[in-house]
């Protein structure tokens, strides 16, 4: 099991070195940052000097060593853009796209694997089929549409919920949160729905295709042959089962949730890094979209590596 | 009255095409204490029989019509709530693979207590001894250890033997036991047998053991009913079924059993329902290459070959660890001769035939054909050759053909690759070897999935004899064909060898029939031959332990039905 | 029998013409491929085209006249005039052409992929899988967005508009090829260890024909499984880019751009801009998806 682990973090170490390879030779491949940095007043030499500053003479090799050594201290260079540290401007936007991400997280594996579990067990009830049906609408409608949707509907329309920004937040440390105000709980409302539906609805069919899986495969038969209750086949025997397949997939899609913010930031105006991110893009913003992609592949790894320890936990023909 | 009596079972399949009647008018009862057998061959519904008694149908399958009573107690329409109360409590079934019965994440206690809490009224830590005695009881070593690991520390033998202890958690009165051990290995596979008959024995409970192996009712059962094709077709006690079967389809089903104390020249042929085409093996020989089949040289010269697997991966050299399959294997093939090779599964049988057929790297060791070095595979021009010369007719006809091509594409890929004919001439060439294996002219535009198993072996033979080739490996080419169909297939295989003069390898596990087939006998063990021999010597005077053991576990066939006819050689 | 005949015969066929929901989505999306084939024929104007667009005509609701010009249109116009109903068809044009190459794209990396790591294992598959794996650690908007980015850092400024649209077929394409590769590889896995591919590895055939014309043919109904469910991927992933800005131009709307321009006027009344071409939208995905759902189960044999 010990090796298993140690492969699995081997593994994770390796694509953060490819990572970083993506987004080392973005600095290096496009555009020129002595280009972005210096106005147009500006003589040979500031051009040399700026660039044995930035240690650009130097081969592709030694500059990546350097690019990951100084990532890893937390330094990602000047945004060309805003002229300020790319660490600080993300450490400003990391809180409110994390706590979005993290209600949206909780909404959709809660309710998915609920419904999931509902729709597999209950395969010919009306009520499941619609919830079936309604999935498929909730797959097929891009999630920038149901953010407009619920706008429309809980902004315009009927005024309850505010339709962009965090409303009021509270600073602790180097914090913000809107989690302690009321302003900033209404405001979360909407956004994370929005991120989370999606999600959800993926959890709960896979969850429920899993199911019906499990529930095909001889060790059901048998148990109900031995006579178990339709309860204790369902919650004990089946969920479990379920659960080992549905945990990596689930692991993957709430990772992805801190991508996907990008389109809901942009939907609500939420200050967040995702919003962030797209500015980059249309800006060509190198040093944004690079770090933007290591912080994120930082957080997919970690996931990953809780992931491979939460199945170690159930599977036991992992642990020999 | 019985303990379980089912009287006129019709069990419906409603499909789009048609109304699927799987059980037809199906009446049979079990005893305390007896293990009545239901035999059939693949689709006779004699599983399907189970699963209504235990109410367990896959949808669409439903009861048409008929009863099923335990203790004078209806059983048949019972909704899901007073079924659930009758099974496990009063009636068990034991699963034919025990790889998949058991719930891989849970321990064995868990599985254990949980089943006789739910079934017996008892409190935790009676349930707990239960558990300990049930694996006791059921012979599996060292209980207490045993009692907290998962299925997949066990073995196929041990893990059917915890299934067998789960389906007794109940004392229930009427176990049903679907092919209990068909899955596993001979040795094996007596050992559950006399478990359970002693189980039977001990406790009065009533068992119908479903199988479509003889010989396991022979072995196993006091009673016996045969059905074909959804209907019983003969019951009664189970000596006198297989002495005087008064049935055409028992008689030619028990005559169909290779036998391996005499050797016949022509496997008896089924003669009541299922097809039974002509051969025309001995068209073939006219165009047939003739090969000097005296001359003193042997045709496969096979020494110390040797196949391993890795077992465990690892990037460093020293944590990799090695399974050793095939360990130094020596053997020649005269030609015109057939020689056997038997084992248990695992015991690398297998393997050696596909270093052989050069779909394997060898790990040391050679194989020579008609001189050539075989055995590596970087010569392209003693490959080329080669690749005519030996042909293979696989275990599984289901998955030797591709299901994506047409019959004729099939059987014309190794003329075509091989440029033997002209492109014109092909189609007449597929046309006459279809023919010769009994398919008529319709079979070359349909494809594979419109056949029976049988009728698609023949295609694989039809395609194995396409390049002419001089030697045949046939890797269990019966195992998973039902009696009947074995017995054309072997005849097939026997007239090849006889009108054409090939020199084949014949892999099985079943004694009888490679006692049918052989020249000649190497048994393997672990990777390595213990014993080769002349297959006469092999079967009446064995010498190495093994092959005495394997022997003693064939069935007994000694008292069964004999066709009147069949000739002794 | 004719093939056509054995085709409606098959069981295939029968579920299909027995799903309401199948014929139904498949209908519609028909309907909709179709009406984006033939939009010149269709459409009342070409909007792409500056010179018919007259600002007059802007903010008109449907059905009803314009103020200024007293001309009308069905779907109403947009800020700046365009005729709603030829918009979306054109838009529809670029958002299924967009899909469908891109889904190509995917596929043609994916299935060649997959069946090379599948069929020679060893390195060539371990190096092929780990870059799968490392590429699906991000989501595929969050992929193609950056290969945008880096796309648009590579075109000179005068050629992005004219080349946005290939940039987002490359995007979306390099964005999902994993999943064709990962599935491709599982059953070319299975289909390997067939004994039918022994027989032709036996015969002496090469790589090469045991590839194409031995396993190809048996992976081929995942294949098409994935595919349509990539293709409704792949038209929303086209929205989702145009919708941030980051695809389609606006002399060049898709239905994303479309929608774009639309929720701007969201809170002023005039709904229409935003409602067609979301509803449209909305149309199409959900029926490539219902139909991709459909295709799943039956062309699984686990499930009947």
């Amino acid at each position: 099991m010990l090796s298993y682990i140690f492969r699995r973090i081997l593994q994770s170490i390796l694509v953060l070195l490819v990572v970083g390879l993506v987004a080392f030779a973005m600095f290096t491949f496009i555009g020129d940052p002595i280009d972005n940095m210096l106005g147009q007043e500006r003589t040979q030499d500031d051009i040399d000097r700026l660039r044995g500053e930035l240690g650009l003479d130097q081969p592709f090799v030694v500059q990546y060593v350097k690019f990951i050594l100084s990532a890893l201290q937390g330094n990602f260079g000047v945004s060309y853009e805003q002229g300020r540290p790319v660490a600080q401007i993300l450490a400003e936007r990391a809180p409110a796209t994390l706590e979005l991400a993290a209600v949206s997280a909780v909404f959709a594996l809660s309710l998915g694997v609920v419904l999931g579990v509902y729709t597999a067990i209950r395969r010919k009830g009306f009520v499941a089929n619609l919830v079936l049906t309604l999935s498929l609408i909730g797959v097929s409608l891009p999630t920038f549409l149901i953010g407009i949707l619920l706008i429309y509907l809980f902004s315009v329309q009927l005024d309850w919920l505010p339709s962009f920004g965090r409303g009021e937040t509270v600073a602790l440390g180097g914090w913000t949160t809107g989690f302690l105000t009321s302003s900033g709980l209404t405001a979360l409302i909407l956004p994370s729905i929005t991120l989370g539906l999606y999600q959800m609805t993926l959890i709960m069919r896979l969850v429920r295709s899993e199911m019906m899986e499990v529930m095909r495969q001889d060790y059901i038969r048998f148990a109900r042959a031995r006579g178990l209750p339709e309860r204790v086949i369902t919650f004990r025997h089946a969920l479990k089962n379920t659960m080992v397949p549905v945990i990596t997939v689930t692991g993957l899609q709430l990772g992805s949730l801190i991508a996907f913010a990008i389109i809901t930031e942009t939907v609500f105006q939420w200050p967040g890094m995702g919003l962030l991110f797209i500015n980059a893009i249309q800006f060509v913003d190198i040093p944004v979209m690079a770090a933007y992609l290591m912080l994120i592949s930082v957080m997919f790894v970690g996931i990953n590596l809780i992931v491979d320890l939460l199945y170690v936990a159930i599977d036991p023909r992992l642990r020999t | 009255m019985g303990l379980l009596d089912i009287t006129d079972l019709t069990v419906e399949f409603p499909t789009r095409r048609r109304l699927f009647v799987a059980v037809d008018g199906v009446s049979l009862d079990v005893q305390p204490g007896e293990i009545h057998g239901l035999v059939g061959e693949s689709g006779a519904g004699k599983s399907t029989v189970g699963a209504a008694v235990m109410g367990l149908l896959d949808p669409p399958g439903r009861i048409a019509s008929g009863n099923i009573t335990f203790k004078n107690q209806q059983v048949s329409g019972l909704d899901d709530e007073a079924m659930r109360a009758l099974r496990g409590r009063k009636i068990s079934m034991i699963f034919q693979d025990p790889l998949t019965s058991l719930n891989p994440l849970l321990t064995i206690r868990e599985q254990l207590t949980e089943t006789i809490r739910v079934n017996l009224d008892v409190s935790a830590e009676d349930a707990d001894k239960r558990a300990r005695d049930l694996l006791d009881r059921v012979g599996i070593p060292d209980p207490d250890t045993r009692l907290d690991q998962y299925p997949h520390q066990f073995s196929g033998g041990m893990r059917q033997r915890v299934v067998i202890a789960l389906a007794l958690c109940s004392e229930p009165d009427v176990i049903i036991a679907d092919e209990p051990t068909t899955a596993l290995d001979v040795a094996i596979q007596a050992q559950i047998l006399d478990l359970i008959r002693d189980l039977v024995d001990e406790r009065r409970v009533g068992v119908i053991l479903i199988t479509h192996d003889m010989g396991v009712i022979a072995d196993t059962t006091d009673r016996v009913t045969v059905m074909y094709r959804g209907k019983v077709v003969e019951t009664g006690p189970t000596a006198k079924i297989l002495s005087t079967p008064e049935h055409a389809y028992t008689q030619s089903l028990i005559a169909a059993v290779p036998r391996p104390h005499k050797k016949v020249h022509r496997f008896p042929r089924i003669n009541y329902g299922g097809d039974d085409p002509d051969f025309a093996i001995e068209d073939l020989s006219r165009n047939w290459p003739q090969y000097d089949n005296v001359s003193g040289d042997p045709l496969l010269q096979v020494r110390d070959l040797t196949k391993r697997f890795v077992e465990k991966r690892s990037i460093l050299p020293w944590g990799r660890r090695y399974f050793t399959a095939v360990d130094q294997v020596s053997f020649d093939i005269m030609p015109g001769e057939v020689l056997g090779l038997v084992g248990e599964s695992g015991s690398g049988k297998s393997t050696v035939a596909r270093m052989i057929a050069g779909l394997y790297k060898v790990d040391g060791g050679t194989v020579e054909f008609d001189g050539d070095l075989v055995s590596d595979l970087s010569n392209r021009e003693v490959q080329r050759a080669y690749r005519q010369e030996i042909q293979m007719i696989f275990q599984d006809p289901f998955s030797s053909l591709n299901p994506r091509m047409r019959v004729d594409q099939i059987v014309a890929e190794p003329i075509r690759h091989h440029r033997l004919l002209p492109t014109v001439d092909i189609p007449v060439r597929v046309a006459e070897l279809l023919d010769q294996v009994g398919l008529g002219a319709e079979a070359r535009q349909k494809y594979p999935h419109e056949f029976s198993g049988g009728q698609r072996q023949r295609i694989a033979i039809a395609r194995a004899l396409a390049t002419q080739p001089r030697f045949l490996i046939c890797d269990e080419p019966t195992s998973a064909l039902d009696v009947s169909i074995q017995a054309q297939i072997l005849n097939i295989l026997k007239d090849l060898q006889e009108h054409l003069g090939l020199t084949i390898l014949f892999i099985s596990h079943a004694l009888p029939v490679v006692r049918q087939m052989c020249d000649r006998v190497a048994v393997m063990q672990r990777g390595k031959i213990v014993e080769l021999e002349d297959s006469e010597t092999l079967f009446t005077s064995p010498s190495h332990d093994y092959t005495k053991e394997l022997l003693s576990l064939t069935p007994r066939t000694e008292n069964m039905y004999e066709r009147p006819g069949s000739e002794p050689k | 029998m004719s093939v056509f005949h054995r085709f409606w015969d098959s069981d295939f066929a029968w579920d299909f013409r027995h799903s309401p929901v199948a014929v139904v989505s498949f209908l519609v999306a028909l309907l909709l491929v179709l009406s984006a084939l033939f939009a010149p024929l269709i459409a009342t104007i070409n909007p792409f085209e500056p010179g018919n667009l007259n600002l007059m005509n802007g903010f008109t609701a449907p059905g009803t006249q314009n103020a200024f010009t007293g001309e009308s249109f069905i779907l109403g116009t947009d800020d700046q005039g365009r005729d709603v109903y030829s918009t979306i068809l054109y838009g529809m044009r670029i958002s299924l052409f967009v899909g469908f190459a891109a889904v190509a794209l995917g596929m043609l990396i994916g299935v060649t992929l997959g069946l090379v790591a599948g069929y020679f294992g060893g390195w060539t598959d371990a190096i092929i899988m780990r870059i799968a794996d490392v590429q699906l650690t991000f989501p595929s908007i969050l992929v193609a967005m950056l290969i945008f980015g880096v796309a648009k850092g590579f075109t000179p400024v005068e050629y992005r508009d004219q080349l946005a649209i290939w940039v987002l077929i490359l995007s979306i394409g390099l964005s999902d090829w994993v999943q064709f590769a990962r599935v491709v590889r599982g059953a070319t896995l299975v289909e390997k260890q067939k004994e039918y591919v022994q027989a032709a590895r036996l015969i002496g055939r090469g790589a090469m024909p045991i590839l194409v014309r031995h396993i190809l043919p048996n992976v081929l109904s995942p294949v098409l499984v994935i595919a349509t469910i990539s293709l409704a991927l792949a038209i929303i992933a086209e929205a989702t880019l145009s919708f941030l800005g980051v695809g389609a131009p606006s002399t060049q709307p898709s239905l994303g751009t479309l929608i774009r321009i639309g929720q701007n006027y969201l809170f002023s009344g005039e709904w229409w801009i935003l409602f067609f071409p979301s509803a449209t939208l909305l149309a199409l995905a959900l029926s490539v998806n219902l139909l991709g759902d459909w295709l799943r189960d039956a062309l699984n044999p686990k499930l009947k």
